[in-house]
């Protein structure tokens, strides 16, 4: 069957390709000039859903230049794309999601797993995603849908994730980092080494947190541990008790009037913390790059007790066939070929495979980044603007400083929906 | 009802002279119920199709069941048993939804009570104040201003002015009326009733406005005559002329508050309770059933407000 589909399929292609050498024709006898070549005519097209996090406009330039794909962006809230996969599967192409939503996406048989041979990096992915340690040797916490849990399935079409390495692999891992709280150091003036001081009374009105339920609730549950008050066996699929528990300690805080306000997009976490609405608050690096550049001082803080890691990665809809199959691998080939990933890199994310990034970053760059070493010269952000001045060290260190640092995951808990309705009343209380 | 019967007997004789045979007339000749029901039909297919099946649909979805990646359609109240969880168990504490019902009613109330206040003042002014045509269109745009701006963009711009180092609360401290900067300035009840009534005026002050103009001024020149204060003219003669006005943007702030969960969201900081969060946080979580019964009981509890509102003026008959 397949067969048959793909001789088909390579038949139009010819045909078009026919045309178009026709096309070509009339345009290079001088009936139409000024036009440098004209390209193949099947223009290769991919819809692309996913949050903004790999979506920059540099990127799908670039790889329209190297490899003739246009990526036609689709974004939307970690949410809305796991709504969006859920209830319209064939509006788009390749999927750029989390690992903590596969256990929402792969029982419902709307996504098609990626053959890992047809990758030809995924030898070199970091080990971070498929043996839970980095490069380095270091052991990850492993609490939460860690990405090496889900990373394979057991067959083609297969809705277990496998325990052992196979060739169907959910999501092609992409890019990846490790989260903690942001802080404001000109306004708190004291060091800041743990979870706890989130709740600390110090802080009365001006801390915040995610208000996405599934993140909140793990933020939360390490400041729980922090305190000492209780010791989860996985933070990121807690039972009811320690629902209950883990909501009763925030309830009490919210009450007390300890959060000035909680955020949900990126902007708003900026606009909370630049503004100095908050001083402390569960935060993402580029959003603290970004105060920063706004010459406000801000830190992406390590605490002891670790960091809430989070990975997204690539697959396709179960829609897609044939030439577009071939076109989603060449593309997936592609980001991980380095120009991608060097991007992600001086963003402030990790990239999936950090060999080809490196050999597409200065060496300045990657050691600043990467190695947790003072910046040679001036850091700058993909567009050019300056990110930090010569001299500067990142917030957290090295790579596998940051990323060994891992206590948890992002996840969707067996109890999700118990969770989400004590979420509400915590939000009423 | 009238105006289209009076309608049809102006448009029939063109229809007769129209038309070549008395014969071909008669046939020609529509029904005047035939001719009503033609005129309300795209409209009613428009309800139909974007309103009455999609509600049946909802309806139905919230009795279904579902796990954490699909709807089942079995009959179950889970939707709804969840929702009230705890509501009897509690007492005499109130149960999560009871709470976010009490808050989004009383946040509707004074948002409804204070729109109301302005918006009838801002209609008056407009009505009868300003006496050029003119200038009352003039001025009635003057108040479409907020919406400019996106929904989004107009609610950041109350944080550099509410905020703790906002324009407000510098001001007040360099006049030395405070020392400390005001918290409930911003993410508060303050700042949510403070930006919806901001929104939503405008939705009081045209059906108000559109009431007033219609009000035939020989009345309130009889009302003068008869010796009338201008207290009593406004309480025996006006309110209740503009009573329809009055109910319609009743009914237009009272639904969209009762909605409502952008502004609340993002004047409260997140942190109050409203109805429609509910529902938000249930779709976002694909717990569509749940949330469907969410949207089936704001719906219930809406409506009955409106019902309630409609006893006390009888919106068809007005107008």
């Amino acid at each position: 069957m397949t067969e048959t589909t793909k001789k088909t399929g390579v038949s139009r292609r010819t045909l078009l390709k026919g045309t178009a050498g026709l096309a070509g024709l009339a345009a290079g006898s001088g009936a139409i000039t000024g036009f440098p070549y004209v390209m193949s005519a099947e223009p290769k097209v991919l819809r692309y859903l996913g949050t903004a996090v790999n979506e920059g406009d540099d990127i799908s330039k670039q790889c329209l230049k190297d490899t003739g794909i246009k990526i036609e962006y689709i974004t939307a809230t970690t949410d809305d794309v796991t709504k969006r996969v859920m209830t319209q599967p064939n509006s788009f192409d390749v999927l750029d999601t989390e690992y903590f939503s596969l256990k929402k996406l792969v029982p419902s048989g709307n996504i098609l797993a990626l053959d890992a041979k047809k990758i030809k990096e995924f030898d070199n992915i970091t080990p971070v995603f498929t043996k839970g340690e980095t490069p380095g040797g270091k052991k990850i916490g492993g609490q939460g849908t860690a990405p090496w849990k889900v990373l394979y399935l057991e067959g083609k079409d297969s809705k277990t994730f496998s325990k052992t390495a196979t060739e169907f692999v959910t999501l092609i891992p992409t890019v990846y980092n490790a989260d903690t709280l942001g802080i404001r150091p000109d306004l708190i003036k004291r060091p800041i080494s743990s979870w706890s001081e989130l709740l600390n009374p110090e802080f009365k009105g001006k801390a915040s947190i995610l208000n996405i339920p599934s993140i909140g609730i793990m933020d939360a549950a390490m400041v729980v541990e922090a305190t000492g008050k209780y010791k989860y066996a996985d933070k990121g699929n807690m039972t009811k008790e320690e629902i209950d528990l883990t909501m009763k300690v925030m309830t009490e805080a919210k009450k007390a009037g300890q959060f000035r306000a909680f955020w949900k997009d990126f902007n708003e976490s900026v606009n909370l913390m630049a503004s100095g609405e908050t001083v402390i608050q569960s935060m993402w690096s580029p959003a603290v790059t970004k105060v920063r550049s706004m010459g406000i001082p801000c830190t992406f803080q390590p605490l002891k007790e670790g960091y809430r890691s989070w990975a997204s990665g690539f697959c396709v809809s179960k829609g897609v066939s044939g030439d577009k199959l071939d076109w989603a691998y060449e593309f997936v080939n592609w980001f991980l070929s380095g120009y991608a990933g060097a991007y992600l890199n001086r963003q402030g994310y990790y990239s999936a495979v950090l060999s080809t990034a490196k050999a597409n970053m200065e060496p300045y760059e990657w050691a600043y980044w990467m190695e947790g070493k003072p910046a040679e010269k001036d850091i700058k952000a993909p567009d050019g603007s300056l990110l930090e001045k010569a001299g500067a060290v990142r917030d957290g260190g090295s790579y596998e400083d940051r990323m060994g640092g891992v206590a948890c995951w992002n996840a969707v808990m067996d109890e999700n929906d118990y969770m989400v309705r004590k979420w509400n009343e915590f939000i009423a209380a | 009802m009238d105006t289209s019967e009076d309608i049809l007997q102006q448009a029939s004789p063109d229809l007769v002279r129209g038309s070549q045979t008395r014969r071909a007339a008669k046939s020609a000749r529509l029904s005047p119920s035939f001719v009503s029901w033609l005129q309300a039909g795209p409209m009613m297919l428009v309800f139909l199709a974007f309103f009455l099946i999609p509600l049946v649909f909802v309806v139905i979805v919230s009795f279904w069941d579902y796990n954490e990646y699909q709807l089942l359609p079995a009959f179950s109240g889970r939707g709804y048993t969840d929702t009230f969880e705890g509501c009897i168990a509690q007492l005499p504490d109130l149960c999560t939804i009871a709470k976010t019902y009490l808050k989004t009613l009383k946040l509707c109330f004074l948002v409804w009570a204070i729109t109301l206040f302005i918006g009838f003042w801002v209609a008056y002014f407009l009505a009868f104040h300003v006496k050029s045509k003119t200038w009352q269109m003039g001025l009635s745009l003057l108040c479409t201003i907020p919406f400019w701006t996106s929904n989004v963009i107009r609610m950041i711009a109350w944080i550099p002015l509410l905020g703790r180092n906002g324009l407000v609360n510098s001001g007040l401290m360099k006049t030395g009326l405070i020392n400390q900067p005001l918290e409930w300035l911003l993410f508060s009840e303050f700042s949510v009733v403070l930006a919806l009534v901001h929104l939503f005026t405008f939705f009081m002050v045209v059906p108000i406005f559109n009431s007033m103009v219609r009000i035939d001024k020989s009345l309130i020149e009889a009302a003068y005559d008869a010796g009338a204060s201008g207290l009593q003219t406004l309480v025996n003669v006006i309110i209740p002329l503009a009573k329809p006005g009055i109910v319609i943007g009743s009914i237009f702030v009272i639904t969209i508050v009762m909605g409502d969960f952008i502004t609340i969201g993002v004047m409260g900081g997140q942190q109050i309770a409203a109805a429609g969060k509910i529902i938000e946080t249930r779709v976002n979580a694909l717990q569509f059933p749940a949330a469907a019964a969410n949207a089936v009981i704001l719906l219930v509890i809406t409506f009955l407000i409106i019902t309630m509102m409609s006893r006390i003026v009888d919106i068809k008959k007005e107008l």
